[in-house]
């Protein structure tokens, strides 16, 4: 059974300019959404508190924002999570600025005024010294992967590849936060892990269509780069399209049973899934085709007399007849 | 032919074992158990054993069994009822010394547990718990530190007659401004044989003739960690009281802590025992009355008063204070160079040093006592108000026969052991006047949203992993069927290995796995897409098997590695559950590359290798 034929001779680089465009606005589309809506930051970046609790039955909401506002508190947001006994409140970082980690407590109190009965499901605290630092860190943590990631691809293949690969990257981390960003998802810690995640993978997918280009150009004797690069696509295509679902697959699962919580995480990697795999097929190696990639570039260095590949041992299509 | 030789066999099946047998404690569960540890953090006595297995007959329980450990005594048993009823058994008779908390204690086999095989640690989002992250006030504690050289300073010149116009703390230094140059010599030269930890240099100041004093960097450096391991002391102490089973509190960066309290909901009552401080007092014995006949009649004598010690033992110390925890500089545990028996170094400060002087030279042979006082903030209720108010905890951790008169630093001897000695420093430090802290960051999962976290992580786990099995069986026919035997194994082996390394496992690490499964296949994937290749350009299957593993081989490698950066500079910024993620994601990556490379490759090689003659492959 085969989902994408074997033999197919999709002329992926003659639709680049087609790609080109569509990954221009896409990116467009995203900075503008970052812009004009930017990212809904989550309590690990502003700092506040956040409550969850369930009550025994549906509240109504405005005896909770009631409840609240006597208690003195401004500026906060009390929101239905998931079913509608269970309610969120969130508190600004001022508020945690001048009373502590005080805040839950008496807050929990004013809660428990319209009734008592209720549960507590999670409380976070996080000051505002915290959400800077992780913020920090955060953007820290993306500069390293793709610096280490640049190093170690111009090591394995050679400079314009790595440079392909991090403009595929590049524009993967754009398009997945300009997502997050329209669609309006809480941005926390575990959506950075997502995105790093995402990076891992949509290299991966670059990567190998990369690792077939080289031996391409190396065991070819004909064609050009722009062909070669088609034909190495082309040769992965259905490599590409199944791990893309089996990893969809357990993302998919994720995202609709694996709770609330990790929602945002599920919801970023299955977009990344996508982005990374069109990225890995018109971005990365069309950055390096425009780079002018050439076959000298991965000629490996044959020593003379030595290295010289055993006729017998080829396979079929290799052998020089 | 594709034939592995026995030993790649071998150390396959080695593998799997291993596997296996390192995975198998999480299928065991818990059982209900009632811990007994130290209030203070000493070793138990094993007399303790039988006094708990008398309290246990009592209750007319069962118990599954009884563990008796130096640190702490576990009991299990079969029932949470069981669990409660003994756990308020014990309390009530073993008193304040000790600490019963309620524990769920893994029921790993015996012949497992004889492995080192233990089930994976759950994370706070799982089980349900408090975290908090607190922040060390070092401002505070510097300038602390430099009214104390101040308070220093000025002793040392008042004692050597050394006439000076003042001593104040002038933002990072230390300044001193004397009459005469003569005066600032012998000053400089006295400060640099007391106080080494000062850097000196002189200046002029319009009439005066000044020193400035400033703290060597590496002192303020070491000073700072001391207060920090002073705080983390006195939390520990604290967490004890709270009687939580498995808590965690460790360093963080330079100047944060992190407590994790596991089952803990109460979180106010938690932050108010936390936030509670601490000091210590030195006082004379008074040797002249009774203390049982005081606590006997109430007839306290005057000048005394009376306390009781660790034992329970009644004592009379006088009123009269020697020195306090604001003047205890530093305690160490090391051993008696002469003797060689454990012992505890401590420091005092020259107001607690010339005060200790003076005492122990009219006291030598007479006895000294160490008084450990906690301000510990209660709430009771009065006519069904809450009230908070604070209780004074006293309590006499240790008496000690003064040998010879002594100042600033003295050694306390006739310890039991090395850990008992580590253990009063400790205590002494703790009860000294550390920094103050802030809640900068607290987390609290509640036990239903622990439990559906769970819940949901395992479900989609599951739901995942089968939906993965189905496609790739579809797809790739006998060979998908040997590649899910391989993803069910490394999901086997990324849950031994997380239990090996005593990971905790939360709630982004559970996605780590899933997402480790979906990119898992992947090596297999091309390796398959691979060997049809080889097919379709007419090789023979045995060759086209050959090739296809030989071909994929560096692409898997290199899409791999890269991942892995990924992985690890996720694991070196992130903080709690990203780097739970990280490292579930790392340790997939290395163990999916093995399953799905070599552990395939040995059943194929078994399927196909061995005939001669294979027609077609089952792809």
């Amino acid at each position: 059974m085969d989902i994408i034929r074997n033999d197919t001779h999709i002329d992926f680089m003659a639709r680049r300019k087609i790609a080109l465009v569509f990954s221009a606005v896409l990116i467009l589309a995203s900075i503008g959404s970052l812009v004009t809506r930017g990212l809904d930051f989550g309590l690990d970046f502003t700092g506040g508190t956040l409550i969850e609790i369930s009550y025994p039955e549906a509240p109504d909401l405005a005896d909770v924002r009631g409840a609240l506002a006597e208690a003195g508190y401004e500026n906060f947001s009390v929101q239905t999570f998931g079913t509608s006994r269970d309610i969120v409140v969130r508190l600004p970082p001022e508020v945690a600025a001048e009373e502590g980690a005080d805040v839950s407590t008496v807050a929990l109190e004013a809660l428990e005024s319209v009734d008592a009965g209720l549960e507590v499901r999670r409380v976070e605290f996080v000051g505002p010294q915290i959400g800077e630092e992780l913020a920090n860190q955060g953007g820290l943590a993306l500069l390293y992967a793709l610096a280490g990631i640049l190093l170690y691809v111009s090591f394995r293949f050679q400079w314009r590849f790595a440079v392909g690969a991090v403009a595929a990257l590049i524009h993967d981390v754009i398009v997945v936060l300009g997502m997050i960003s329209l669609f309006q998802l809480s941005f926390d810690l575990t959506v950075v892990a997502a995105l790093l995640a995402v990076i891992g993978y949509s290299l991966n997918d670059t990567i190998v269509v990369y690792d077939r280009l080289r031996e391409n150009f190396r065991v070819k004797r004909k064609g050009t780069a722009k062909e070669l690069t088609n034909l190495s696509i082309n040769q992965m295509l259905s490599r590409t399209v199944m791990t893309s679902l089996t990893t969809l697959l357990v993302l998919i699962a994720l995202f609709y049973f694996g709770g609330e919580i990790i929602h945002s995480f599920a919801y970023t990697l299955i977009v990344g899934v996508v982005v990374g795999t069109y990225s890995s097929i018109f971005v990365a190696s069309t950055a390096a085709l425009v780079l002018g990639v050439s076959k000298q570039d991965l000629m490996p260095v044959v020593k003379e007399g030595a290295d010289q590949p055993d006729q017998e041992d080829l396979p079929a299509r290799f052998r020089n007849t | 032919m594709n034939r592995y030789p026995a030993w790649k066999y071998i150390l396959l099946t080695a593998v799997v074992a291993f596997g296996i047998i390192y995975a198998l404690p999480n299928l065991f569960g818990d059982d209900p158990a009632v811990q007994v540890s130290s209030a203070r953090g000493f070793e138990l006595d094993p007399a303790l054993q039988g006094v708990v297995e008398g309290i246990v007959e009592a209750e007319e329980i069962e118990p599954k069994s009884t563990e008796f450990t130096p640190d702490r005594l576990m009991v299990r048993v079969d029932s949470s009822t069981q669990q409660l009823a003994l756990a308020d058994a014990m309390r009530e008779q073993l008193g304040d010394a000790y600490v019963v908390a309620l524990n769920l204690a893994p029921a790993t086999p015996d012949w497992l547990r004889a492995l080192n095989a233990s089930p994976m640690v759950l994370g706070l989002d799982l089980q349900g718990g408090v975290h908090f992250l607190m922040e060390v006030d070092m401002e505070t504690a510097r300038s602390q530190q430099l009214e104390r050289f101040v308070d220093d300073i000025r002793n040392l010149l008042r004692d050597q007659s050394i006439r000076y116009r003042s001593v104040r703390a002038d933002r990072e230094a230390l300044v001193a401004e004397l009459r005469t140059p003569e005066d600032r010599q012998t000053a400089m030269t006295q400060i640099a044989l007391d106080l080494p930890e000062l850097e000196l240099e002189t200046f002029d100041g319009g009439e005066t003739f000044n020193i400035r004093a400033t703290v060597r960097p590496e002192v303020m450096t070491e000073l700072q960690q001391t207060a920090l391991q002073q705080n983390i002391t006195t939390l520990r102490n604290r967490v004890n009281e709270l009687g939580v089973a498995e808590p965690i509190i460790q360093q963080q960066g330079a100047d944060r802590i992190v407590v994790q309290l596991p089952g803990v909901q109460d979180t106010a009552e938690a932050k108010r025992i936390l936030g509670a401080t601490a000091t210590l007092e030195y006082r004379a014995v008074d040797e002249q009355n009774d203390p049982y006949e005081a606590q006997r009649t109430g007839r306290v004598p005057p000048q005394s008063r009376l306390y009781e010690t660790r034992e329970g033992e009644p004592i009379l110390l006088s009123r009269r204070l020697i020195a306090s925890g604001d003047n205890l500089t530093s305690a160490s545990a090391g051993f008696d160079q002469q003797t060689g028996s454990p012992m505890v170094q401590v420091t005092l400060d020259a107001v607690g040093a010339r005060r200790m002087f003076d005492f122990t030279g009219e006291n030598v042979g007479n006895r000294m006592a160490v008084v450990f006082i906690e301000q510990r903030p209660e709430t009771t209720i009065v006519d069904g108000e809450e009230v908070r108010e604070t209780r004074r905890v006293e309590e006499v951790i240790s008496v000690a026969v003064v040998r010879e008169p002594f100042g600033r630093q003295f050694q306390t001897t006739g310890l039991g052991s090395a850990r008992e000695a580590s253990q009063l420093a400790l205590l002494l430090r703790a009860g000294a006047l550390a920094a103050p802290v802030e809640i900068i960051e607290e987390r609290t999962v509640g036990p239903s949203l622990g439990a559906d976290n769970i819940e949901q992580g395992f479900n989609s786990v599951i739901i995942g992993f089968c939906l993965v099995l189905v496609l790739m069986a579809i797809y790739y026919k006998v060979f998908g069927l040997v590649a899910n035997l391989a993803l069910t194994i490394n999901l086997v082996l990324i849950v031994a290995l997380l239990s090996m390394i005593g990971a905790t496992l939360t709630l982004p690490g559970i996605a780590g796995i899933v997402l480790t499964v979906g990119m898992a296949v992947d090596a297999n994937v091309l390796i398959f897409e691979r060997i049809r290749e080889e097919l379709r350009l007419g090789n023979t299957p045995q060759a086209a098997i050959r090739a296809g593993y030989d071909k994929a081989f560096s692409t898997i490698a290199d899409a791999n590695v890269t991942t892995l950066i990924a992985a690890l500079v996720l694991f070196m910024f992130g903080t709690g559950p990203v780097k739970g993620f990280a490292v579930t994601l790392s340790l997939g990556i290395v163990t999916s590359m093995f399953t799905a490379i070599f552990g395939t490759r040995g059943v194929i090689n078994l399927i196909y290798g061995g005939r001669k003659r294979v027609k077609s492959l089952a792809l």
